[in-house]
């Protein structure tokens, strides 16, 4: 049972100017699962390695509970990790690659026999015990990599997208069995992933990252429904939310000839820091509807229709000035428009995402 | 579809690595191969008839008139081994070799593994500097280390008047211990090196999950690492024996006495210097190839893998 706190964790690698990771404070709750995610590079992984002792913190410090393990190897710190290749021991038996860590440290045989069949069960994995890794398939050493961290019973448990070498359907399933394993053993877990929807799925809270910064760490609904900035909006949520930048007028936000309005304090919060008569509008795919010609929608040309049976996603390029402002909805697969036929997207009134044009930073 | 066509077929999508086998696995090349193994076992075969003919024979007729006119004889064998008389009494000088070479591999092959976990997995400064150190220190050709090690045995190590190291002054049995020593230098740098590429092709992930499962590196070194690189260290083992084995510089230079000479030295003499007896020099020299011959055989398995490891994955 622990926590784990990031305070002002820094890795800068050698041999380069800029950090890693940046600054990162973050606070995870005893047996909380928290979700690492970002585009490739962000520094999520560092973090992850950071935590487990494989990377050095070059600033700021690392605790888990009120200890400061910033500077303590791996092996003092009482973590487990599950990594994205495994890391099976090629030369030993699934029971024997489960009790490493236990002989290491000098359990009693019958304990460990004990500790490893109990999570081989758990795992289903009873009847592979004697075999080696080259003999199983990718989901059972995905559960042997998983074992042999349960059996540890650690503090935390840390892992690098273990699910990214699976394919897709098995995936699916090990991602809810993560979950709810997690729950069961309610052991503090911190997740790395580059994948959103596995984030939003798994993690009790989901932190956000980009080119080493923290960008907002939070539970996902808040993270769907208040993205702090910009790339928090862009990366949460798929298809990915129409964000456009705009002019601003006395009245709103302006697409072509229509106006989408904004109230007072957000139209004075945009104009302050450079904001350039500009303004960043951002609207779900999900929360807009096709209107008809006059309904003060924003024109779109149709370029392409997704249908995936319950619904459709239409995909077009506004059709106002020479703007060439790409736009998705979803709408049902009922009435689905024609390829190059106009259609008037509504945005749902109060579902839109307003952001600062120059800092990215959200308004509303 | 046709039998070309479908070969055609069979082709697409080949590695290089399939190509290649496919190849060497075809009729011509089986043959081509049975070929160079015969025309290449005929000069040892020869030997080996040679040392079962008596002593009349081998002087006045070839080894291929034993098909016609077969007469077996024990005698060379005896007296190489047994006889108290010159170029005899091979047995101990076989004990000689046996003793140098076990050390001679078991030293040099265990500091290797040690030396190239150390340059591959453990971070410290200068790594790469002595790394690189130790691989050039391949350049430098044996014979011209051999008087200055010789030097540093018989005369110490000094500077002005400073002794870092005095003389040893080993007799008899004891240079044996220089012939270690020699040996084991001499073998290092290649065996590290070898090594070295071999254990830095292990997943680094395998060892950051023993550090974490909370291994030490001594334990990452014999719980995970070695396992891993048995084959390499097998293959190594091999080539150092079979290099201490046949050595005859090392050995002359080191061990010179009556008590240390290792078979090959015995051999050079039959043969060369003082040309007694090289009618015995057959069953002496079978003698001398029948446990190189046993351990590759045994070993074979690991000294073919060692050799491909790295080139062919999977």
């Amino acid at each position: 049972m622990a926590t784990v706190t990031y305070s002002g964790a820094t890795r800068i690698y050698p041999g380069s100017e800029k950090p890693a990771v940046d600054k990162l404070d973050i606070e995870i709750q005893d047996g909380e699962f928290l979700v690492l995610v970002g585009p490739s590079g962000c520094g999520k992984s560092t973090s992850l390695r950071m935590l487990a002792g494989l990377e050095e913190v070059d600033e700021g410090s690392i605790y888990i509970n009120d200890t400061d393990v910033s500077n303590l190897p791996p092996k003092s710190r009482d973590i487990a990790m599950v990594f994205q290749n495994y890391a099976l021991y090629p030369h030993m038996s699934v029971f024997d690659n489960m009790a490493f860590a236990l002989k290491l440290r000098r359990m009693p045989k019958a304990d460990i026999k004990q500790r490893v069949e109990d999570a081989a069960k758990l795992l289903d994995l009873s009847d592979y015990l004697g075999r080696k890794p080259k003999a199983l398939s990718g989901g059972q050493r995905q559960r042997v990599a998983m074992g042999r961290a349960i059996v540890r019973e650690p503090q935390v448990f840390l892992m690098d997208e273990p699910l990214s070498n699976l394919d897709a359907k098995l995936r699916v399933q090990t991602r809810s069995q993560i979950a709810s394993l997690q729950k069961r053993l309610g052991i503090t877990t911190v997740y790395v992933t580059h994948d959103q929807i596995e984030a939003m799925t798994m993690g009790h809270r989901i932190a956000v990252m980009k080119d080493g910064l923290l960008q907002q760490c939070d539970t996902p609904r808040t993270l769907y429904e208040k993205p702090g900035n910009t790339f928090v909006a862009g990366f949460i949520g798929s298809p990915a939310m129409n964000l456009k930048t705009v002019s601003l007028t006395e009245a709103g936000a302006l697409f072509g000839d229509v106006t989408l309005p904004l109230s007072r304090e957000v139209r004075d919060a945009a104009t302050q820091d450079g904001g350039d008569q500009q303004v960043t509008v951002g609207f779900r795919p999900e929360h807009c509807k096709l209107g008809a010609e006059g309904s003060g929608g924003i024109p779109v040309e149709v370029d392409l229709v997704e249908e995936l049976g319950s619904e459709a996603y239409v995909y077009g390029h506004a059709a106002y000035n020479d703007s060439s402002e790409r736009f998705v909805v979803r709408t049902e697969s009922a009435h689905v428009p024609r390829l190059s036929e106009t259609v008037y997207v509504v945005p749902e009134p109060g579902h839109e995402h307003v952001f600062h044009a120059s800092t990215g930073q959200r308004l509303n | 579809m046709t039998a070309a066509a479908r070969e055609q077929a069979a082709r697409i999508g080949e590695t290089r690595g399939d190509r290649l086998r496919r190849m060497l696995s075809s009729r011509v090349a089986s043959v081509v191969a049975l070929l160079i193994a015969v025309l290449w076992t005929i000069p040892t075969f020869g030997l080996f008839i040679n040392s079962l003919r008596p002593d009349q024979e081998i002087r006045t007729s070839g080894w291929w008139t034993f098909f016609t006119d077969p007469e077996i004889s024990l005698y060379n064998y005896n007296y190489v081994l047994y006889s108290d008389s010159q170029g005899g009494g091979l047995f101990v000088n076989l004990i000689n070799t046996v003793v140098i070479t076990i050390i001679g591999v078991l030293v040099p092959v265990t500091f290797a593994a040690l030396a190239a976990y150390a340059l591959s997995w453990i971070n410290f400064r200068g790594r790469n500097a002595l790394y690189i150190g130790i691989f050039a220190l391949q350049v430098v050709p044996l014979q011209m280390a051999l008087i200055p090690l010789l030097s540093i045995f018989s005369r110490g190590l000094h500077i002005g008047d400073f002794t870092l190291m005095p003389a040893w002054d080993l007799d008899g049995v004891y240079t044996i211990v220089q012939v270690w020593i020699a040996h084991s230098i001499f073998g290092l740098p290649l065996a590290i090196f070898l090594l070295h590429n071999f254990m830095r092709e292990l997943p680094g992930d395998v060892m950051e999950a023993a550090r974490i499962d909370g291994a030490t590196h001594s334990q990452i070194f014999r719980k995970v690492v070695l396992p891993l690189v048995t084959p390499a260290l097998a293959s190594i083992a091999i080539f150092q024996f079979l290099w201490v084995w046949n050595d005859f510089l090392v050995g002359r230079t080191f061990a010179p006495g009556e008590a240390t000479r290792p078979l090959t030295a015995v051999l050079g003499d039959m043969a060369g210097t003082w040309g007694f007896g090289w009618t015995r020099l057959p069953a002496a020299a079978f003698i001398a190839i029948i446990v190189p011959l046993v351990v590759f055989l045994l070993l074979q398995r690991y000294f073919v893998r060692g050799l491909l490891a790295g080139s062919v994955k999977g």
